[in-house]
C-alpha cells in the first residue's frame, strides 16, 4: 500500500462507479424499519450497542429479497461488506459476510464511499494521530509504518495534524460513550476499507484512471452539432433489415452449430480439458490425412468455413484443380495476402498479381465482368491495400453462390464424407484419469509448425511451373 | 474538421433543434421493422440442460493483477499480461510457462497472440503497443527484438492482430483507435468518434473482414469501416462505460459489458438492440464477456468476482460460476470453444470447461 503522489501520468477523472448507486439503494432498502433486515441491541465488551446485526439474517434478507440462493446471497453481502456499507463489529479487519451469528452494522452515510472524493492522507493522519493519543501502542504494525511515513511526508503540516486529532479527541471525551463507540467503530471501518492492510485488497480498487472526466459534457458547438446532423442523415438512409429475418438468422446459426459447440454437445472422443487426453486436438489438426465427420460436415455450412479451415480449404482446391478452375480461390488468397500484408510490400504484390491473373493473357486469368476488371487494373497503377477489393468481392461472391454448392455435390466431398472418422467417446475410468492429468502431452510449438507451413509453401510455388496455357484454354472450351 | 462558416440560418439552438428531429426520426426508423423480440423469436428453440462447468487449470505465476489474456490459434496456449508489467506465456494444457518478458510500464491492460502463433503484442501505461516475437530457445531474452508498432498520446487500452501478423489495432484512453502496419510502425487508419476513454475492440469474423466495433467511457459502442476509417453504426443504450465488447460468432451481431451490471445484444442488420442481460442481483459491472461457439452462451466475468453464463436467445442466466477471490478482468473462449479462459485480480487465471 503507497501514499498516493500526484504522479498519475494526467489521468485524473476516476472511473464512474455506477455499482455505487445500486448499492445504496439496496442499502437503504435495507434499514428499512418495517421490512428491512432485523437489528437489535447488543453488547459489545461492556457498551450496549444499537442497531446491530448478524451475518445469518443479513443473508437471509438478501436471499428472500433478491430471490438468489444463499452462494449467491453470500457474494452480494460480502461485496457490500467489502464497499463499506456494512461493517463487521469483530474481527473488523476481514472484510467479509460471514454466514453465522457474527455481529454487523450499517455505516453512516457519511462515511460511504463516493464518487466525488477521495480519502485525503491528511484525514488520514489526524486518524492515526489521534488512536495514538488515545492510547500509545494501539496502532497495528502496518498502521505505525504508514504513520512514520505520513509524518515524514507531511512533516510541514504536523503541528497542525496533531491539533487536529487533539481536537477530535477532546471532542470524543465529551460523548455518551455508547455514542463513542459507535463514532469510533464507523470510523475505524472506514479506514479499513479506504487504507486496506497488506495482503489484503480494497473493493475500492478500481484500477486506473480514465483520461477524459465522462462527466464533462462536450462542448456543443456548431461543428458538434454538424457532425450530430450528418452521421444521423446517414444512419437514417442507411438499409436495415426486419428483426424477424435478422433475429431468424441468428437463431438459425445458433441451431447449425449446436452440435459442435462443446459447452453444448460433447466433442468426441472428449474434451481435452475435461478428460487430460489430447485426441481430439490430434484428430483435428491442419493437415490431417482424414477429417473427422463433424468437421467434414461444418464445411457445408458456409462457404466462410469452408476457407476458414486449413483442411477444408485444401479439401476445396482439389476440387478445382479436377475442375481447372483454380485460379479463383488462388486470385483471392494472393487478394488477401495483399490486405493483411507489409505495406512495403504493396506495390511488388499488386505487380505479380497483375502478371498472373489480370493481365491480358494471363496465366492464371480471372474471368470478372469489364467494369470491374477496368477499374482494378486503374487502381492498380497507384496500388494501395484495397485496389483489389472489388474484384476480390466479386470472385469470392462467384466461388459461395455457384461453385462452393458444387463442390458440396461433387464426387470429392462425397469421397471425404465417406472417408471421415467418427471417434468413439472416450470411457476413462478414475484411476485413468488421474494417470492422464499425470501425463499430459506437451504439444507442438506453434513456432515450429509456421516454419514447416511456409516451408510448404515455399516448395508448392516453386513447384507450380509455367501452366501450358494452350491446355488450359483447350480444357475450358471443352467445358463449355 | 475544420469550423465551417456560420450559414445565414443556422445557430446553436436550430441546429440542436434539428438534430433531436433527426434522432427521433431514426429511432422511428429502426422501430418501423422491429416486429418481434428476441425471446419471441427464441421460444420454438428448445431450453439448455443443466451445465457442469469446472475450474480445470489454475495458473498461477503473475506476481499482481491480471489484466488481459488471448488465446493462441493451436488452441491450448495463452498470453497474458498483469499490472506488475509481466507478460507470460503459457500452455494452459500442461500449466507450464513457456515464455516470460518484463514490460517497461506498469498495468500492461493490453495483449495478444499472433495468428502465426510466433509473436505477441502488448501495452499498456506506456501508450504504446510493441510486438516482441517469440522463440524456440527458452533462454533467449525476448525484450532484445521487440519492436515498437503502436504510439498513442495516452494508455493502451487493448489491441488485437487482424488477419495476419503484420497489422494491429489499437484502442487507447485518448479516445482514437489506430491501425498500423508492424513492420515499418506506421499509421495506416485512424478512427475518431468516441467523446471518451475507448476501452476495448473486437474485430469482425465475417468474409468480408473489413469491420471491427469499439465500446468506450462514453457509453457507446461504434462500428468501424476499417478502409475509410469512418464509423459506419453507433448504439447508445448503455447507461455507464463500455468495458467489453464482442462479435457474435456470424458477425451480425455483437455483444458488450458495462459497468451498468448489463450485458446487452445488438443486431447489426436491424440496426438496434435486441436483448439486455441483467438481474435485479447483479448490481457489479461486467467487465468482459464471450460467446459459445455457437453463439448460444455468453459467458460474463464480473467485478464482484463471479462469472455468469447467459443464454443469448432466451436472455435468461443459465449458471454462475465461482472461484475467483477478486475481480474476473478478462474472460475469452477458446478458439475451438472447448473451454474458456478467465483471468482476474487475484493474480490467478482460470481454465473452465
Amino acid at each position: 500500500m503507497t501514499i498516493r503522489t500526484l504522479r498519475d501520468h494526467g489521468q485524473h477523472y476516476r472511473p464512474r462507479m455506477a455499482c455505487l448507486n445500486k448499492a445504496e439503494a439496496l442499502v437503504v432498502e435495507m434499514q428499512d424499519q418495517k421490512n428491512g433486515v432485523k437489528a437489535s441491541e447488543q453488547k459489545l465488551n461492556v457498551t450496549t450497542i444499537p442497531h446491530v446485526m448478524s451475518g445469518q439474517d443479513i443473508l437471509a434478507w438478501i436471499a428472500n429479497h433478491m430471490k438468489v440462493d444463499t452462494q449467491e446471497a453470500q457474494v452480494i453481502g460480502t461485496m457490500l461488506v467489502a464497499y463499506g456499507y456494512i461493517y463487521p463489529l469483530q474481527d473488523h479487519k476481514k472484510l467479509v459476510l460471514k454466514p453465522d451469528g457474527s455481529l454487523y452494522r450499517f455505516q453512516t452515510p457519511y462515511f460511504w464511499p463516493k464518487q466525488k472524493w477521495k480519502p485525503e492522507d491528511t484525514d488520514y493522519a489526524i486518524y492515526l494521530a489521534k488512536r495514538n493519543i488515545r492510547k500509545k501502542g494501539a496502532l497495528d504494525v502496518y498502521e505505525q509504518e504508514e504513520y512514520n511515513k505520513l509524518h515524514k511526508w507531511m512533516n510541514h503540516k504536523w503541528d497542525f495534524i496533531v491539533m487536529q486529532a487533539k481536537e477530535q479527541y477532546k471532542a470524543g471525551k465529551e460523548r455518551k460513550k455508547a455514542d463513542r463507540v459507535v463514532l469510533d467503530c464507523q470510523e475505524r471501518a472506514y479506514w479499513i476499507v479506504n487504507r486496506p492492510p497488506p495482503r489484503t485488497h480494497s473493493a475500492l480498487d478500481y484500477g486506473i484512471d480514465r483520461l477524459i472526466d465522462p462527466n464533462a459534457d462536450e462542448k456543443k458547438t456548431l461543428d458538434y452539432y454538424r457532425r450530430i446532423i450528418i452521421f444521423t442523415q446517414q444512419a437514417i438512409m442507411r438499409s436495415r433489415v426486419k428483426s424477424s429475418v435478422s433475429l431468424g438468422a441468428i437463431v438459425k446459426y445458433v441451431t447449425t452449430f449446436k452440435n459442435h459447440d462443446p459447452f453444448l454437445a460433447p466433442c468426441l472422443p472428449s474434451n481435452p480439458w475435461q478428460t487430460d487426453d489430447d485426441t481430439y486436438w490430434e484428430l483435428n489438426m491442419r493437415n490431417v490425412e482424414v477429417p473427422t465427420k463433424m468437421r467434414v460436415e461444418r464445411w457445408s455450412f458456409s462457404f466462410f468455413e469452408l476457407l476458414s479451415d486449413p483442411r477444408g480449404r485444401a479439401d476445396f482446391k482439389v476440387f478445382l484443380k479436377k475442375e481447372f478452375s483454380g485460379e479463383n480461390l488462388a486470385f483471392w488468397e494472393a487478394a488477401e495476402e495483399m490486405k493483411w500484408g507489409t505495406a512495403a510490400s504493396m506495390s511488388e504484390k499488386a505487380e505479380n498479381i497483375f502478371k498472373t491473373f489480370l493481365a491480358p493473357g494471363a496465366p492464371r486469368w480471372i474471368n470478372i465482368d469489364g467494369r470491374t476488371m477496368g477499374l482494378t487494373v486503374k487502381g492498380l497503377e497507384h496500388p494501395h491495400r484495397y485496389v483489389l477489393d472489388a474484384a476480390q468481392t466479386h470472385i469470392f461472391m462467384l466461388m459461395k453462390k455457384d461453385t462452393f454448392y458444387r463442390y458440396l455435390k461433387s464426387p470429392v466431398y462425397k469421397d471425404i464424407q465417406k472417408k471421415a472418422i467418427s471417434p468413439a467417446p472416450h470411457n476413462f475410468s478414475d484411476a485413468q484419469l488421474e494417470q492422464n492429468a499425470k501425463n499430459r502431452k506437451p504439444g507442438i510449438d506453434p513456432i515450429i509448425i509456421w516454419q514447416q507451413e511456409e516451408e510448404e509453401k515455399a516448395k508448392a510455388a516453386a513447384a507450380a511451373g509455367p501452366i501450358d496455357i494452350k491446355k488450359l484454354m483447350q480444357n475450358k472450351l471443352d467445358r463449355k | 474538421m475544420a469550423a465551417q462558416e456560420v450559414q445565414p440560418n443556422e445557430t446553436l439552438a436550430s441546429l440542436k433543434t434539428e438534430s433531436e428531429t433527426l434522432k427521433t426520426k431514426l429511432e422511428e426508423e429502426r422501430a418501423k421493422l422491429h416486429d418481434v423480440e428476441l425471446h419471441q423469436v427464441a421460444e420454438k428453440v428448445e431450453a439448455l440442460g443443466q451445465f457442469v462447468m469446472k475450474t480445470r487449470r489454475t495458473l498461477k505465476g503473475h506476481g499482481n493483477k491480471v489484466l488481459c489474456m488471448d488465446w493462441c490459434k493451436d488452441k491450448r496456449r495463452i498470453v497474458s499480461s498483469s499490472q506488475d508489467g509481466k507478460v507470460i506465456v503459457w500452455d494452459a494444457f500442461t500449466t507450464n510457462k513457456e515464455h516470460a518478458v518484463t514490460m517497461p510500464c506498469t498495468w500492461v491492460m493490453a495483449c495478444a497472440y499472433a495468428p502465426s502463433g510466433c509473436a505477441v503484442a502488448c501495452g499498456g501505461l506506456d501508450n504504446k503497443c510493441s510486438v516482441y516475437p517469440l522463440s524456440l530457445d527458452k533462454n533467449e531474452n525476448l525484450a532484445a527484438k521487440k519492436k515498437s508498432v503502436a504510439m498513442h498520446t495516452n494508455y493502451l487500452s487493448a489491441c488485437s492482430f487482424t488477419n495476419s501478423d503484420m497489422q494491429i489495432l489499437t484502442s487507447s484512453g485518448d479516445g482514437t483507435c489506430a491501425l498500423w502496419d508492424v513492420e515499418s510502425g506506421q499509421l495506416l487508419q485512424s478512427f475518431h468518434g468516441h467523446a471518451a476513454d475507448v476501452l476495448c475492440l473486437d474485430l469482425a469474423p465475417s468474409e468480408t473482414g473489413n469491420t471491427f466495433v469499439s465500446g468506450g467511457c462514453d457509453k457507446k459502442a461504434n462500428v468501424w469501416d476499417m478502409r475509410s476509417g469512418q464509423c459506419v453504426q453507433s448504439f447508445e443504450t448503455h447507461e455507464s462505460d463500455i468495458n467489453s465488447v464482442r462479435y457474435y460468432p456470424s458477425g451480425d451481431a455483437f455483444a458488450s459489458g458495462s459497468d451498468d451490471a448489463t450485458c446487452r445484444l445488438y443486431d447489426l442488420r436491424a440496426d438496434r438492440e435486441v436483448a439486455i442481460y441483467s438481474k435485479e442481483s447483479i448490481i457489479f459491472g461486467a467487465s468482459s464477456v464471450d460467446f459459445s461457439l455457437s453463439g448460444r452462451l455468453l459467458f460474463g466475468g464480473y467485478n464482484d468476482y463471479t462469472i455468469n453464463v447467459w443464454d443469448v436467445l432466451k436472455g435468461t442466466r443459465v449458471s454462475i460460476l465461482f472461484g475467483h477471490e477478486n475481480r474476473v478482468s478478462t474472460l475469452r473462449v477458446s478458439p475451438d470453444g472447448t473451454a474458456f479462459c478467465s483471468g482476474s485480480w487475484d493474480h490467478t487465471l482460470r481454465i473452465w470447461a
